[in-house]
């Protein structure tokens, strides 16, 4: 599904000397089947742009389309279940979510919800635990008996299972160790490939660089840049400004270009990197 | 949940804010003592001249105290209609049944009613002008003398502190674990009444799961710095009594003064 921002605002605690922006007259495309890493510093308005995507938050003006679903200020909160069948939301530290007594149970609570019957929950709910790497035995598992890595992907696969159209991934990785990150962020991206939309929060510009096809930088409640991740990292404003900073790939080319090399265009993943090395140092 | 004023504190600045907490907080304690000696109009309008004052002075809009009343309008309405139809009267203007409505029921009314707002108000006073632990402190301050009795002041206070730090925090998690639950297809307040109450496990578990941790990881992080209560513990926050907080004292006591005026008059 494409989702479209329209002059989208959101502010809070309107008339009152708390009141702020969250969100200023953002306009802004999401392409359908694509990778897009929206990032952004902490407070910029990146959790609360993705919320209007499955109405949590509804505008204070303006619209998004989802598909064909309009939200609008207005729209009030009866029958919102088709959408928030279609967009799968992994929050920030999903694990706080779990709730059931057995692992599989967690797993089938949104299929369930959403109107899947008990039988294709439980197939989807073994299909799903396989998928985020847990083998079938910890289905029968209480949750709170999971290592936190573990729940994590137990809180992952209970958003898969609905099997949504768009993921949104708040952070997905944030506190997992190196190997368990690249296997989760794999999983979104092989996700991606078989036909969903991915829309990815993250604060580390490695998995932007390695996973994502389009980028947005929100700052201060505004898009800032939307494009390609290597044109954006090569954008010279937004570097000097403060607002982004550079892929290791990236910032290790920059320190090689003191050093007599030179690159029209930074390299942002390592293998592009090497590639580039090897062709300055060996001249092929 | 952002709609109740009660209990929330609004930044700002006027006299109001700089006044000590500790005589703040015993003011507007006193002054709910005496809103029980006004008797008449006048002492009624005078007390209600003297909160509008002190809402004008504290520089906040009068809407914030109009929204306070809210949550108590069902209360406030119940007492009012009680007093109007239920008050025992010789020349009653209109009688059904046990229903009376007469002169003096709906004087009392009106007495209620205004004595309702006054101390609504002068309560959002004290609590939108003064951090919640301004207040655990100036109440650590107050019940101090009760450290002859061996009764636990610091910890008490810390109790106290403790707890109002963890309401916003609580407010937060439930917050977002409910937009986690929702984002999975619970439909809050949706359905019978034993639906309702259904979709609220999967917002207890997980919420009294999180309080534990956030619990043992705050007792981990006090003793990881070192923290003993008992005797000899500085304040990083002071309290400083100041001419205006006599001033204010001495405010009180003419309002009261006048109102026993007013009250015999």
């Amino acid at each position: 599904m494409e989702i479209i921002f329209k002059n989208l605002t959101q502010s809070y605690e309107a008339n009152s000397p708390l009141e702020g922006l969250g969100l200023d007259d953002v306009s802004l495309t999401i392409h359908d089947k694509r990778f897009t890493a929206i990032v952004g510093k902490t407070g910029s308005g990146k959790s609360t742009l993705v919320r209007h995507i499955n109405a949590l938050l509804k505008p204070t003006s303006g619209t998004i389309l989802v598909g064909d679903r309009e939200i609008t200020p207005e729209t009030n909160n009866k029958n919102l279940k088709p959408l928030r069948k279609n967009v799968g939301m992994v929050f920030q530290f999903p694990e706080s979510q779990l709730f059931e007594d057995t692992v599989e149970k967690d797993i089938m609570f949104g299929p369930m919800n959403f109107g899947m019957s008990e039988a294709d929950a439980k197939k989807s709910a073994h299909k799903m635990i396989e998928l985020v790497g847990l083998g079938e035995e910890y289905l029968e598992k209480s949750p709170f008996d999971l290592s936190g890595g573990q729940m994590r992907r137990v809180a992952i696969a209970g958003v898969l299972a609905s099997e949504p159209e768009t993921i949104i991934l708040d952070e997905p990785t944030a506190g997992l160790d190196p190997v368990g990150r690249k296997e989760i962020m794999d999983l979104f991206k092989n996700l991606q490939e078989q036909g969903r939309t991915i829309i990815l929060i993250t604060h580390n510009m490695d998995d932007v660089a390695n996973y994502a096809e389009e980028m947005v930088v929100i700052h201060d409640a505004k898009v800032k840049a939307v494009g390609k991740p290597k044109d954006i990292f090569n954008d010279k404003s937004l570097l000097t400004d403060d607002i982004l900073t550079l892929p290791r790939s990236a910032a290790f080319a920059q320190k090689l270009a003191e050093k007599n090399f030179s690159f029209p265009q930074l390299p942002i993943t390592i293998s592009e990197l090497t590639t580039e090395i090897k062709r300055q140092v060996h001249g092929d | 949940m952002n709609k109740l004023i009660i209990g929330r504190y609004l930044p700002g600045d006027s006299i109001i804010y700089r006044l000590d907490p500790r005589g703040k907080f015993l003011i507007t304690f006193y002054f709910i003592g005496i809103v029980f000696l006004a008797n008449n109009v006048a002492s009624y309008g005078f007390l209600l001249l003297f909160v509008l004052f002190a809402v004008y002075i504290s520089k906040i809009n009068l809407g914030f105290f109009i929204k306070g009343l809210r949550p108590m309008l069902w209360l406030i309405l119940f007492t009012v209609l009680l007093q109007l139809f239920f008050t025992p009267s010789d020349n009653p203007m209109w009688h059904w049944g046990i229903f009376t409505l007469s002169t003096d029921g709906m004087r009392i009314a009106a007495y209620i009613f205004i004595r309702f707002v006054l101390i609504i108000f002068i309560s959002t006073l004290l609590t939108l002008t003064t951090t919640p632990i301004e207040i655990s402190d100036s109440i650590e301050s107050i019940l101090k003398p009760l450290k002859v009795i061996k009764f636990p002041v610091t910890q008490v206070a810390l109790m106290l502190s403790i707890a109002l730090r963890f309401v916003p925090l609580l407010i937060d998690e439930t917050t977002k674990i409910m937009d986690a639950q929702r984002a999975r297809g619970v439909d809050f307040g949706e359905g019978g009444i034993m639906q309702r109450i259904k979709s609220f496990v999967p917002i207890l578990i997980p919420l009294f799961v999180s309080s534990f941790s956030i619990a043992y990881d705050l007792a981990i992080a006090m003793e990881s710095r070192g923290y003993k209560d008992g005797e000899g513990r500085s304040k990083y926050r002071v309290l400083s009594w100041s001419k205006r907080d006599y001033m204010s004292l001495i405010v009180m006591l003419l309002i009261t003064i006048i109102l026993l005026f007013i009250r015999s008059y």
